[in-house]
């Protein structure tokens, strides 16, 4: 038996990858929301801006689910895991024992009191109605989920304010070329930007910059950053660090392995611990993690891809931001590029503006032993 | 096997044409996907059902 706790996109692929690969056993997959399991991206895009029904960013079909032969314990948490005993024990007091046990618990967005924030498919409805009753919203953080808030909410017709402490939006993630790029964009659609300053506080007015200035507000959405849902295995003795900490094969006590946002893991030619936030890497780890668990002890290590939408802007990002770019495709006039980027001469990432295709035809040359990068950049994320 | 993509839902990752090239392509002009082969032969199959499994956007149905 094996059993997966988290009922979303990296506990799903786990489950359909072992199905895929001959396992028969019985599989369990436990989650604490009560939906089936559903897609996170359309959230702060069609979801939110409400041109999908909600139930279009489920992942999976009920014929298809059936198909997996798992058996989907919904709404109900697990609260304690016992690694000597492989036992995972519920909010509603079940105790779920199991051979394998896979931990995919994701992220637990950081909140502030009473203001809405935007992770799971309740969050994204709440804030819709949130937002189409609100004239100004401030949108704190300049990482992806705060951008493509902004983006969707100014969309909706809504006065919009990004705010944060970096000089561009996604400047972490897209560097500071592209990042300025798209803060042009934002600003071309009439977002207001407020970046370079910390925020220091929300008061009834609206949000307090570490300058002394108020952005005034009558909705405040918080978008700055998430941590690993581990807090539920504190007293497990696993051994947590910003996420489950993980060898190469992505497991992290005999049996116990983790995929998606909450693993933090050895990423062999890297030479380094990764932990990545992003919707392809849930699903590649979890079928690395199927394949290990059926014994093919081979170690992990991807290419991290991301993607996001804002506006008519479709950005993709394969492998990692170095410092020296070049734009080998279209232009950024025309809004349609591929830029490359560099480190010490050696190619460590793709960018594709509105093309997505040619980025992707560039994606084989990407090499996969730059040690220096990863030290300097934090990959992918909120 | 019977294969329906949903363009509305790609996100153009092109993880589908990295697994099965020839069931599966991109448009050059938004790297949207584009159906090759909607009944591929069975050595395909297995490929075909992981590119369902592996799409970010979970924009790829199978059915038998
Ligand atoms: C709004 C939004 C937009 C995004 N857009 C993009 C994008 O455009 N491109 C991209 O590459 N990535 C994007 N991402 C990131 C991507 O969605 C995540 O990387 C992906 O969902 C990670 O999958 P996961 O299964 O690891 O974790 P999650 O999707 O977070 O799933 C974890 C599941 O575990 C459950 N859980 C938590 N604790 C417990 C517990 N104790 N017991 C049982 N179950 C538990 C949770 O309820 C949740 O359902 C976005 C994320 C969000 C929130
Ligand atoms: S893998 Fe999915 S999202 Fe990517 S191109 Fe194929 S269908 Fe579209």
């Amino acid at each position: 038996m094996t059993l997966i706790v988290g009922a979303s996109a990296a506990g799903l692929a786990t489950a359909e990858a072992l199905r895929r690969k001959g396992y028969t056993d019985p599989l369990t997959i436990l989650g604490a929301e009560p939906h089936l399991p559903y897609d996170r991206p359309p959230l702060s895009k069609q979801v939110l801006s409400g041109s999908w029904e909600p139930a279009k960013a489920q992942l999976r079909s009920a014929e298809a689910l059936a198909a997996l032969d798992a058996s989907l314990v919904l709404g109900d948490p697990a609260v304690h895991l016992d690694v000597a005993e492989r036992a995972v024990h519920t909010a509603s007091g079940r105790v779920l024992k199991a051979e394998n046990i896979v931990l995919a618990t994701g992220l637990r967005p950081r909140t502030l009191p009473g203001q809405p924030t935007l992770r799971t498919l309740d969050d994204a409805l709440a804030l819709r109605g949130d937002l189409l009753k609100c004239s100004r919203a401030v949108v704190v953080g300049d990482g992806v989920l705060g951008a493509e808030i902004a983006a969707t909410a100014r969309q909706m017709g809504v006065q919009v304010t990004l705010a944060g402490p970096q000089q561009a939006p996604m400047a972490l993630q897209l560097g500071p070329v592209v990042a300025g790029l798209l803060g042009d964009l934002h600003t071309s659609h009439g977002v207001e930007l407020r970046l370079g300053a910390a925020v220091t506080g929300v008061e009834e007015s609206g949000v307090r910059l570490e300058t002394g200035e108020v952005l005034p507000a009558d909705l405040v959405v918080v978008a700055f950053g998430s941590a690993p849902a581990t807090e539920w295995l504190r007293d497990s003795g696993l051994r947590l660090d910003n996420g489950i900490v993980c060898d190469s094969r992505c497991r992290a006590a005999e049996g116990i392995y983790a995929a998606g946002d909450v693993a933090r893991w050895h990423h062999e030619t890297l030479g380094t611990s990764v932990r990545l936030e992003n919707r392809t890497n849930a699903t590649e780890q979890a079928i690395a993690v199927a394949g290990n668990i059926l014994g093919a002890d081979e170690p992990y290590t991807p290419v991290p891809y991301f993607w996001t939408d804002q506006f008519d802007a479709k950005i993709h990002v394969h492998g990692f931001i170095g410092p020296d770019v070049s734009i080998v495709e279209g232009s950024t006039a025309e809004r349609r590029f591929v830029a490359r980027y560099h480190r010490d001469g050696e190619l460590v990432g793709v960018l594709g503006w509105n093309m997505p295709k040619q980025a992707r035809l560039h994606r084989q040359e990407i090499t996969r032993s730059c040690r220096a990068t990863v030290a300097a950049s934090a990959p992918g994320g909120a | 096997m019977k294969i329906t993509v949903g363009q509305d839902k790609c996100c153009g990752a092109g993880t589908c044409v990295l697994l099965a090239p020839d069931v599966f392509d991109q448009r050059d002009e938004d790297g949207i996907v584009v159906l090759l082969d909607e009944a591929p032969p069975a050595e395909l199959h297995s490929l075909v059902h992981e590119a369902a499994s592996v799409c970010p956007a979970a924009a790829i149905a199978v059915s038998s």
